[in-house]
This record gives C-alpha cells, sequence and structure tokens, in this order.
C-alpha cells in the first residue's frame, strides 16, 4: 500500500476510534479514595464517575501497578446478612452519574506491592467496556477509620 | 409522651445544671408513673437475647469472656478484616458514634468478634481494632467458640468459595448488640442506623445506669 493511499486510512481509523471512545474526555472522575487497611489486607476504593457523552459507559475494571488484583464489588445485605457480589459492569449512563461509596459498589483492591500509607495517592486505571476506554484516575488513600474522601 | 430529656454528664451539678435537675426529676417521675418506656430509637430486646457470654481471645492472647467487659457498655459486632467494604463502614460509623459521645465513650466498649478465625489471629485482630478507635478490642478465637457465641446471638456466617489468589468472602449477620454494663443485652442496631440514633440511645443507657 502506497503511503499516499494508506494516511487517508489512517486518518479514518482515528476518526472511528474517537467515536468508538465515546467522545473524548466524555468520563471524569471525582472524590476518589481508597480506604487503607492495616498490613496486607483487601482496601476498597471509591469515586463518583460522570459521563457527559451521548453514550453510555461501563466501569468493567481496573489495575494498578500499586495493587496486584482488583475486583470491582457490591455490598449487598439482605436478611439482616452482609456480603459482596462480584460486578461484570457498573453503568455510567449518557449525561449520568454512578457513584461506588462505602456500603455499595467499591474496587476491592488486593496485595498491595507496597503498603499504601494514608495520605498518599494511588492512581488506578478504570476500564470502560472491557478496555474500549480507560481514564487514568488519582485515589487519596484515606486512614481505616475515613468516613468519605 | 415525654419530651426528650437532655443528658447530664456532670456528677455534681454545677451553675446551670442544677436547674435542669428538677425539671428532668419530675419527667421522670411522670415516666416511671406512667410507666413510659424510654424513647428508643434502635430496637429495644430486653429479655429477648441473653446476656453477654463468650469465651474469646483478645488482640493480646489473653483468654477473655462476658465477664471482663461488665462494668461498661458493649456493642457487639460481628465481621472479618479481610471484608473490604462493609466492616470497615461499620466500625468507622461506630468510631464516629464514640467520637460523639465523648467523655461517655470510656463507659462503653465495642467488641469487634471475629467470623474467619483461620485468618484473624489476636495479633491481626489487634491491629485491625486499633486502626479504627482506641476503644474497639478484637476477639477471636477456635472455630467452636466463634460458633458458640455466634450461635448464641443467632448470628449467621457462611464462608464464600475460594477466590483467584485463595482469598474467601465470608457472608455474615450485620446487627449491632448493645449491652449494660451489667452485661444484659438491651438494644439492637443495624449499619443502617444513623450515628445520631446509636448515640442517643447509648447516652439514654448510661443516663439510666448511673440513676439506678
Amino acid at each position: 500500500m502506497s503511503a499516499a493511499r494508506a494516511l487517508p486510512l489512517a486518518a479514518l481509523l482515528l476518526v472511528a476510534a474517537g467515536a468508538l471512545a465515546g467522545g473524548d474526555g466524555a468520563l471524569t472522575a471525582d472524590g476518589a479514595w481508597i480506604r487503607v487497611l492495616p498490613g496486607d489486607l483487601p482496601a476498597a476504593g471509591y469515586v463518583t464517575l460522570r459521563n457527559a457523552g451521548d453514550t453510555e459507559m461501563a466501569l468493567t475494571g481496573a489495575r494498578s501497578s500499586a495493587y496486584r488484583r482488583i475486583m470491582l464489588h457490591r455490598s449487598a445485605g439482605a436478611g439482616g446478612m452482609s456480603g459482596m457480589v462480584p460486578v461484570a459492569r457498573l453503568p455510567v449512563p449518557a449525561h449520568g452519574t454512578a457513584r461506588l461509596a462505602p456500603g455499595g459498589y467499591h474496587l476491592m483492591l488486593m496485595d498491595p506491592v507496597h503498603p499504601i500509607a494514608p495520605g498518599r495517592k494511588v492512581t488506578l486505571t478504570l476500564v470502560f467496556d472491557g478496555g474500549r476506554e480507560t481514564l487514568n484516575v488519582e485515589f487519596r488513600a484515606r486512614p481505616a477509620n475515613a468516613v468519605g474522601p | 409522651m415525654v419530651t426528650e430529656m437532655q443528658p447530664i454528664r456532670r456528677t455534681r451539678p454545677r451553675g446551670r445544671a442544677r436547674w435542669l435537675i428538677l425539671p428532668t426529676l419530675v419527667a421522670l417521675l411522670c415516666a416511671c408513673a406512667r410507666g413510659t418506656a424510654p424513647s428508643w430509637r434502635l430496637t429495644d430486646v430486653r429479655g429477648h437475647l441473653p446476656d453477654l457470654r463468650f469465651h474469646l481471645t483478645d488482640g493480646d492472647g489473653h483468654a477473655v469472656n462476658g465477664r471482663t467487659y461488665r462494668g461498661r457498655l458493649a456493642m457487639l459486632y460481628f465481621g472479618y478484616t479481610h471484608c473490604p467494604d462493609v466492616c470497615p463502614l461499620t466500625l468507622s460509623h461506630l468510631h464516629q458514634v464514640m467520637e460523639k459521645l465523648g467523655p461517655l465513650a470510656d463507659d462503653v466498649r465495642i467488641l469487634f468478634v471475629s467470623v474467619d478465625p483461620a485468618r484473624d489471629t489476636p495479633a491481626v485482630m489487634r491491629q485491625y481494632a486499633a486502626a479504627f478507635d482506641p476503644r474497639v478490642v478484637g476477639l477471636t478465637g477456635s472455630e467452636s467458640e466463634i460458633a458458640a457465641v455466634a450461635k448464641r446471638y443467632r448470628v449467621a456466617y457462611t464462608r464464600g468459595p475460594t477466590l483467584a489468589g485463595g482469598g474467601y468472602e465470608v457472608n455474615h449477620s450485620s446487627g449491632i448488640y448493645i449491652f449494660d454494663a451489667r452485661g444484659r443485652a438491651r438494644l439492637l442496631g443495624t449499619p443502617a442506623d444513623s450515628d445520631d440514633d446509636i448515640v442517643h440511645d447509648l447516652r439514654t443507657l448510661v443516663e439510666m445506669e448511673q440513676r439506678s
């Protein structure tokens, strides 16, 4: 393929990728924090996600160099019992928000590579629609008995 | 309907506090005369649940039992340290409750009993409890000791399937059992109860104890 023919194709692909990403910068995050527990106990990450775009996006996972494994979970209480269920996707509606908050949806952060001290910032890469879009978010590490960011 | 009474903390009333005593006494007498129960915001379980009794191990590895914590109010809550969301949320709320109680919190202990004794050693429990509040006591024990105290308070717990990485979760009852200083079960709360409602009932209970 000559360069003259490849260039428009590359341009077309770029435009298509932009459209697939649900609009550049459509997703934003705020109030991101982690409740740090002693030792290497699993921690929970909380954040509010906003989608300014016209297309629903769903949080499907997260990764970080600070934790070896991260799972999306929801705490569920029924009949006075409390437990957690894994969540495959958390939709962030078009022009809407989704909240990961104590007692509900949260990122379960397991096996920290290094101990994380309260006050530190930890970057998590949030993955949407199985990798169609990602968002790097700085989470603030808070002490175990914190009630919010 | 008896109006809510203002808590009086000082044992030797001074100044304005003295003026509160007469109306308080009148309100109390009226309440007694009419047999009005205190206006609890949590569930009154007096006479429906057994006294505080167990044989467990504290964070220092010492054998303890229900009598160890007599003389103070006790809030009994079951959970486990590998629980990243609900247990820390509940213990954080109880920490807020203790902060709001102020000096009265000295008369209260939070007994956090593990339903995951395989992972929750006394040392782990001590470190975990201390991360929330100095008045949280982390208690663990043998499988049978945990089963005995859980059965006593009708607390269910089940171990979930093993996850990738070898971990597992434990579903458990989320009640908060409140005992008076004589170890009698008095109130039952849940993690959904507000800090203020728990504070209100603990204050009421402490005041009742101080009068009796």
